[in-house]
This record gives structure tokens, C-alpha cells and sequence, in this order.
């Protein structure tokens, strides 16, 4: 077969990547960076639209100060290439016969428009995997739709369940539906990479952003189909088994997250809650006369629920975030505190594990920490986070260093604004 | 037949309830074999979920758990009993992957940890996917989905800087992490093909998750500001939002980010006066006015449906969208035209659309082609046709008690 051998411990050493997407995919050439691929992100002169995205660092505004942009492309070279020249498209092509993906996120059709889809590709190096990552896939009638994220995430079902139940549906703050496209896209791109290797043939990735967000809207979908029951946002309540089930809980100092389960599932979460709250006079009789055992939440009604909201809100108010969540580590309770992200990235648990990868970046003032590894791998561990490339670092280490282009060629191709 | 991607691969999967199971959905809808292990004492949590066949509770009649595990097997084995632990210990023998996601601690407890795994086949993955990985001082702790998105940031991101937060739907954190477990999961399939050797994979979800939240991450250490939730505006971008549309609790989406978008709103939407005000020129003057170009924009929507907004703003290069509930999306032309819901046959006359994957792969598609199995449904077909156990053994571990 045509695999390549790897002796290696990085699962995609020796293997290449063009990186042609933007904000809407670069987090899956991230992700195939990080188990050790060699990716190129090829950008167009002037570099990538993603590059002026907020926010900056020091609030400075410039192609290398977008944290937006650092983030999701760590680990990738840069080069320039304007695809929509004839002689771009050339030089696109010989990169391609010794590449393993090709992965971009244009509108669907405009690599095929250029001579660049899939069969023509393919035709040069049949080994190759291209994934295109969209909004809606590559056909259909939604599929020249202009996107954006808050689009995708409104189409996706997810934000109907988002919000107070009589206000306006939610995204949350930080886009999420490209990186969820773009997560989808790294697992796929594996799957055919897995074949690939077994088989030697490459084959086409159609990932379509909205799909991959469907799924977060667990439940709804068979509750339509079948009770013709829409579900729809409920505030700080899940709105879940015919009754609303309260998730976000006030507290002294903020909020956590807690939801009353039943049956034997959540046994011991709750006797050790009830156990608790005995401990500090707080648990009513309502509450200590609760057959947790028995206690079915299909049969639950909002009477159950008020007079469990009302000790259990008592005491919770009666705490700081810290506090709860340091008492259900000790008896295992199923709550955790609502962070901020100062919080987060002050995590005990995540500096136990040696999470944050410390980077520094070129041209900043200071090195600050990326989230690490998302995975421990024994085996093959995932490569330490190196920053972002400025736009074409790399152009005469693949011009000359790749593809043995001399100095007058280079500079031609520069006049020519091809690179 | 088409070939399938994964074909050939044999998962044994102690999965349960939603960031595991979603997880190995995708191997099993991409043609590996995948035997899910439960017992009747601790059956699928999902199992108990509504809605049922017919509207009947039973173990084996829940139509989200159908939907979370179509294509994969099910055997019963108690656990509890030792020659339980003995035929999961044959199925370590025969697969390449081993997936759990327990509370840390709990397969070694049954004398099943990669340590133990490897002594059985050394070159077994084994990949367990847990709340905040295997070790560090709060591992430990049994929460779910639900909890663990407060404690990742995505809810205090949620919601108006001025107001509560709103904790995402349901159990986010379950479903973002399933696609990069899969990444992983393929690739050191591949790096065991090539090298025989297999490896322990352990995700915390509330590390895998923290990928999605990177720019809010960075702008702390960066700049040592800690975001907060803004609603739905976007910093480069107005007007930006949701807008209440005609009808009961209709909503439409408008984005626009150039001045060129901004030009062909204003003819789509009929040039109104209002649109001519200097405070709407440019988008300095959009982002510092936008609360007032929302509320214009508002009357303008408030008359019409969300689709004929959408339809006409996208006719005119405008990225907008339907905010679609669960009967939109079953009905969506485009979830139609992708074949992303496929209809099963689910038992006793009806019928479930399952959700497909999030993509599609030219040569070896993936499919959805059996519902999630009853519990225990294929005891007897795992152990004679992957264990080959004669029959006289499978009828006395049966009667025993092993498959309960």
C-alpha cells in the first residue's frame, strides 16, 4: 500500500497540510497541527481577513496583534499565494502533489471555478484529502447563503434554546459554530486519513458548519418528531422532560450549576446535598423526607420542584461560589461554580495538569499562555503550542527551500502580486 | 456495496449517557464494529429518557438513546460478577479500542485500567473521556455536561453584561468534544496499524472545551481583562443581532460587517427615511447608535416573516437566518437535501429521524442503518460469532448469570 511509515511519536509527523480556510476553519488546521502535522496556511497577499479580528494585544489593532487570529492558527507556517492568478494556481498545484489534506472554506464552488476542486486535485496526487468546511455543505439551496456565525448558530436550533423564555434567543459571547465546523472537520479529515492509509485513496470532506451544530441541541429533535412538543429556552431552567429543571442557581458571590436528577443516577449527589444542608439547620422537612431512591423526575411537578428550589436556593445563597465547590469535591455533590474566565485560567485543576503551553510571540511585548493539548495522548502526545506565523514567514523556505524557486523568480512572482 | 471508512475496527465501548456514546457514534456510523457493555444494574442513563415507543417507558424503547447509538451492538454482562469481569476481559482480547468515560478510578476498580487492559492485549487504545481528565484535585468529582459548562466560562458568556447569565442548552461542553476525540481516536488507529503499538488517550472535556473559548482566554493574559457576555452584538460588526419577526416567538438573524452589505440592506429593506440619518453613516456611527438601528430595524421585521427576511436579505447578499426551533429543522430544505435525518424504523409501527454526522466523505459515506440496540440485544451474537464461545458455555455463564 501507499502509506508512509511513522516512527515518530506525533501521529501526522511527515504528513502536509494546505490550510486555505479562514475564520470559518481555521481551527481544524490547528487541530491537525497540534498531533503533529506540517500545516501551510496559505494566505492571500495582504494575509487573511482573520488577522484584523478582535481582540488585540494591549488593544492594538494589526495583523499580528489579533488574539482572535493567534489562537486558532498556532503551529502553522504562512505563505502567500493568490490562487486566483494563473501562475498562483501553478504553483498551488505542485504544492498539492506532495501534500496529504487540502482544507479550505471558501463559498462552495469557487475552488472548482478556479480549476482547483477536488477532481482536479485529486488528479494530481490521488492520495490527496480535501475537506471544504461551510456553512450548509456544498449543495443545496441554502448553500450560497452569505454567512456568519450568528447565522449558523440561529439556523442550527441551538439559539431557540438560549435566553429568558419571553426575551430575545442567545448566541453565546464567543462565536462558537465555525469552531465546532472546524472541530467536525479535523474528525473527518481523520476518518479519511485512516483510509487513506489503508488503502491509498484520498477522497472528498464535505463538512457543513450547520449540521455539526445541530447536535448540541440534544433531545429536541425527537420531542418534535414524536409529542410534536417544541422546546424552547428557559432562562437559568433547562426546560427538559416536560418540566422546566432549574440549572443555574444564585449564590453569594455569583452563581453555580446544579440540577435536581432523580432515581439512582443521582442517589448519592443528593443524600449528601440533603446531608449537608442537616449539618447547617438548613434542610426543611420537605427535604429530608424526600424518597430520593424513588424519586422520579418524568413524574415530577412544579410543586416538587418549588419545594426543592426553595431550601436548596436558602442555602445556596447562604455560600460563595468557593465554598460550594469546595464542599462538593469533599462529599462528590454534582455542582460546580459558574467561573469567569479569570477563573478558568487560574484553574487548580488545570495547572495540576500542566494545561496552559506558555508562548511566546514574536513582535509582543510579553509570552502569555494558549490552552494546551486537548487530549493526553501516552503514545503519540500532542506538540507543544508554537505561536502563529506572520503573513508569509515562510515564503522562501517553500518557494526556494520546496520547490527550488530562484531569487528572480520570487521577485517576479511578487511584482506579479502572486505572492 | 460502498466500503466504509473504519471497516475492520472493533471498539468495546463502556460508554455511557452522552459524551461518550456521541463519540463513538461517529466510528460506528463509519462501518467499525462497536459492542456497547451495560448491565441491566447499570443500564445507558439515556435509556431512561423520554420519549419512549408508543410512550412506554422501557429499557430498551427510548428513542434518544436510538438516536445516540444507532449502528452499535449491545451485550449485557454483570459486571458485578467475575465471570462478567471474564468476558470483558475476551473482548479486550479481540479489540483495538476500549472507550469509557466513568469517573476516574472506576474501570481500574473492576480490574479493567490501561494497566490492566495492556496485560490482556498490549496493543489496546484506550481511550477515556472524562469531566476534567484522570488525575489533579477535583478528577474526581461526578458532574455532567451541564455543570461542567459553568465551570468552563461558556455561561457567565452567555447572556446581557447587565443581567444573569444563561447557562447554553442542556449538557454543551458532551457536544463539543465528541469531534476531537474522534480526530484522535482515527489517527492512533492509524499510528497502531503502522507501529502495533497502542496507547492510553485521556481528554478532560473541560480542557478540550477551553479550545472553543481560546479568544477570551488570551484577551486575560494578554491583557488581563476577563470577558463577559454581550448579548448578541459582535465588536466589528452592526448592526449585529436577532430580531423579532411576525408570528408567535419568530426571530431572524442580521448580520452585517462592510458598508457595501450595509448599502444593499437599505435598498432591500426599501430605502426608508431613516437609514439616511448621518447617525447610521458608516460604521463608527452604526456600532456607537446601534441600540437605535435595532429598534429601527426592528419595525421593519416586526411586520413580515422570519423566512421572507432571510429570503430577501440573502437575495441581496445579507447574511440572515431563521432561528429555527426543532419543527423548522425538521422540515428545513437544506437538513432535507443533505439527507442529515434519516427516518428508522424503530419498532411496534413507528418511526425516528436519526441525526447523521457533519459530514460527508465522497467514497466511503457514512450511514445510519440500525437503530440503538435494545439492552442486551446482541449477548448471544457477540459471544458466539466474536468470542466463539460454544454453546454449552454461553448457556451456563447465561443461566448463571453473567448477562444480566
Amino acid at each position: 500500500m501507499n502509506s508512509k511509515s511513522t516512527t515518530s511519536a506525533s501521529i501526522l509527523e511527515s504528513f502536509k497540510v494546505l490550510d486555505l480556510t479562514d475564520e470559518k476553519g481555521m481551527l481544524c488546521g490547528k487541530f491537525l497541527a497540534s498531533i503533529g502535522a506540517e500545516v501551510i496556511k496559505i494566505e492571500p497577499p495582504g494575509g487573511d481577513r482573520a488577522r484584523n479580528l478582535p481582540p488585540f494585544v494591549n488593544d492594538t489593532p494589526g495583523p499580528g496583534m489579533s488574539l482572535y487570529y493567534a489562537g486558532y492558527n498556532t503551529n502553522k507556517k504562512s505563505i502567500t499565494l493568490n490562487i486566483e492568478t494563473e501562475d498562483g494556481r501553478e504553483i498551488f498545484k505542485k504544492l498539492v502533489k506532495d501534500s496529504d489534506f487540502v482544507i479550505e472554506s471558501f463559498s462552495p464552488g469557487y475552488m472548482r471555478k478556479l480549476g482547483l476542486g477536488y477532481p482536479e486535485l485529486s488528479a494530481i496526487n490521488p492520495r490527496i484529502i480535501m475537506t471544504s468546511i461551510t456553512p450548509f455543505g456544498q449543495e443545496g439551496p441554502y448553500s450560497q447563503y452569505k454567512p456568519s456565525d450568528l447565522m449558523c448558530f440561529a439556523m442550527s436550533g441551538l439559539m431557540y434554546l438560549v435566553g429568558d423564555p419571553d426575551g430575545t434567543p442567545l448566541r453565546i459571547s464567543v462565536p462558537q459554530s465555525y469552531s465546532l465546523g472546524a472541530a467536525e472537520g479535523f474528525g473527518s479529515s481523520m476518518i479519511a486519513h485512516y483510509y487513506r492509509e489503508r488503502t491509498g485513496e484520498g477522497q472528498y470532506v464535505d463538512v457543513s458548519i450547520r449540521d455539526s451544530m445541530i447536535k448540541t441541541t440534544i433531545g429536541i429533535l425527537p420531542e418534535c418528531e414524536v409529542n410534536d412538543r417544541v422546546m424552547k429556552r428557559g432562562g437559568a431552567y433547562w426546560v427538559i422532560r416536560h418540566k422546566p429543571n432549574k440549572m443555574l442557581w444564585a449564590c453569594k458571590d455569583g452563581w453555580i450549576t446544579f440540577r435536581l436528577h432523580g432515581g439512582t443516577f443521582a442517589l448519592a449527589t443528593n443524600r449528601q446535598l440533603v446531608k449537608w444542608m442537616s449539618e447547617e439547620n438548613m434542610a426543611d422537612d420537605f427535604m429530608l423526607n424526600v424518597d430520593w431512591e424513588n424519586l422520579d423526575m418524568d413524574q415530577a411537578d412544579d410543586e416538587l420542584h418549588r419545594k426543592f428550589e426553595e431550601p436548596v436556593g436558602k442555602f445556596f445563597m447562604s455560600h460563595t461560589r468557593q465554598e460550594l465547590f469546595e464542599g462538593a469535591l469533599a462529599r462528590n455533590i454534582m455542582l460546580l461554580p459558574v467561573s469567569t474566565v479569570e477563573e478558568v485560567a487560574n484553574s487548580p485543576q488545570l495547572e495540576f495538569r500542566e494545561y496552559w503551553d506558555e508562548v511566546d510571540q514574536p513582535g509582543w511585548d510579553k509570552g502569555i499562555k494558549y490552552p494546551g493539548a486537548f487530549i493526553k495522548a501516552s503514545e503519540t502526545p500532542c506538540v507543544k503550542t508554537q505561536p502563529a506565523s506572520s503573513i508569509g514567514e515562510h515564503n522562501e523556505d517553500i518557494y526556494k527551500g520546496r520547490l527550488g524557486f530562484s531569487n528572480e523568480k520570487l521577485a517576479l512572482l511578487k511584482t506579479a502580486n502572486v505572492i | 456495496m460502498q466500503s466504509k471508512a473504519l471497516e475492520g475496527v472493533k471498539i468495546l465501548d463502556f460508554t455511557w449517557i452522552a459524551a461518550g456514546p456521541l463519540t463513538t457514534i461517529y466510528l460506528a456510523k463509519c462501518g467499525a464494529t462497536v459492542v456497547k457493555v451495560e448491565s441491566m444494574a447499570k443500564p445507558d442513563g439515556v435509556r431512561t429518557s423520554p420519549p419512549y415507543i408508543k410512550g412506554k417507558a422501557g429499557l430498551s424503547r427510548s428513542m434518544q438513546f436510538s438516536n445516540d447509538n444507532a449502528n452499535k451492538l449491545s451485550i449485557a454482562i454483570n459486571l458485578k460478577h467475575p465471570k462478567g469481569i471474564e468476558i470483558a476481559k475476551r473482548l479486550v482480547a479481540w479489540a483495538d479500542i476500549v472507550a469509557e468515560n466513568m469517573r476516574p478510578g472506576a474501570m481500574e476498580k473492576l480490574g479493567l485500567g490501561y494497566e490492566d487492559l495492556k496485560k490482556i492485549n498490549p496493543s489496546i487504545i484506550m481511550f477515556r473521556s472524562s469531566f476534567a481528565g484522570q488525575e489533579g484535585p477535583q478528577s474526581r468529582l461526578s458532574v455532567t455536561g451541564t455543570e461542567l459548562q459553568g465551570l468552563c466560562g461558556f455561561t457567565i458568556l452567555t447572556g446581557y453584561p447587565d443581567r444573569d447569565p444563561i447557562p447554553p442548552w442542556g449538557a454543551y461542553t458532551d457536544l463539543t468534544v465528541p469531534a476531537l476525540s474522534v480526530g484522535m481516536l482515527a489517527g492512533a488507529l492509524d499510528y497502531k496499524r503502522k507501529t502495533g503499538k497502542g496507547q492510553c488517550l485521556d481528554l478532560g472535556q473541560f480542557e478540550a472545551s477551553l479550545h472553543y473559548l481560546s479568544p477570551a482566554l488570551l484577551d486575560y493574559f494578554a491583557n488581563n481583562r476577563s470577558q463577559t457576555r454581550n448579548g448578541n452584538k459582535c465588536d466589528y460588526a452592526a448592526p449585529h443581532g436577532v430580531f423579532r419577526c411576525k408570528g408567535d416567538d419568530r426571530w431572524c438573524t442580521i448580520a452585517i460587517f462592510t458598508d457595501e452589505e450595509w448599502n444593499s440592506f437599505v435598498k432591500a429593506i426599501g430605502n426608508p427615511s431613516w437609514t439616511s440619518d448621518s447617525r447610521f453613516a458608516g460604521f463608527v456611527e452604526r456600532k456607537k447608535n446601534e441600540e437605535e438601528l435595532n429598534r429601527h430595524i426592528e419595525e421593519w421585521t416586526i411586520n413580515i416573516t422570519a423566512e421572507e427576511v432571510m429570503n430577501l436579505l440573502q437575495g441581496h447578499g445579507i447574511s440572515a437566518g431563521v432561528v429555527e426551533t426543532a419543527a423548522d429543522l425538521l422540515q428545513d430544505p437544506q437538513v432535507k437535501s443533505r439527507g442529515f435525518l434519516k427516518k428508522l424504523d424503530i419498532g411496534e409501527g413507528e418511526t425516528l429521524s436519526h441525526q447523521g454526522l457533519g459530514f460527508q466523505l465522497s467514497k466511503t459515506p457514512y450511514e445510519t442503518s440500525t437503530t440503538g440496540p435494545g439492552l442486551g440485544e446482541h449477548t448471544e451474537q457477540v459471544c458466539r460469532e466474536i468470542l466463539k464461545m460454544p454453546d454449552d458455555e454461553f448457556i451456563e455463564l447465561f443461566t448463571s448469570g453473567v448477562f444480566e
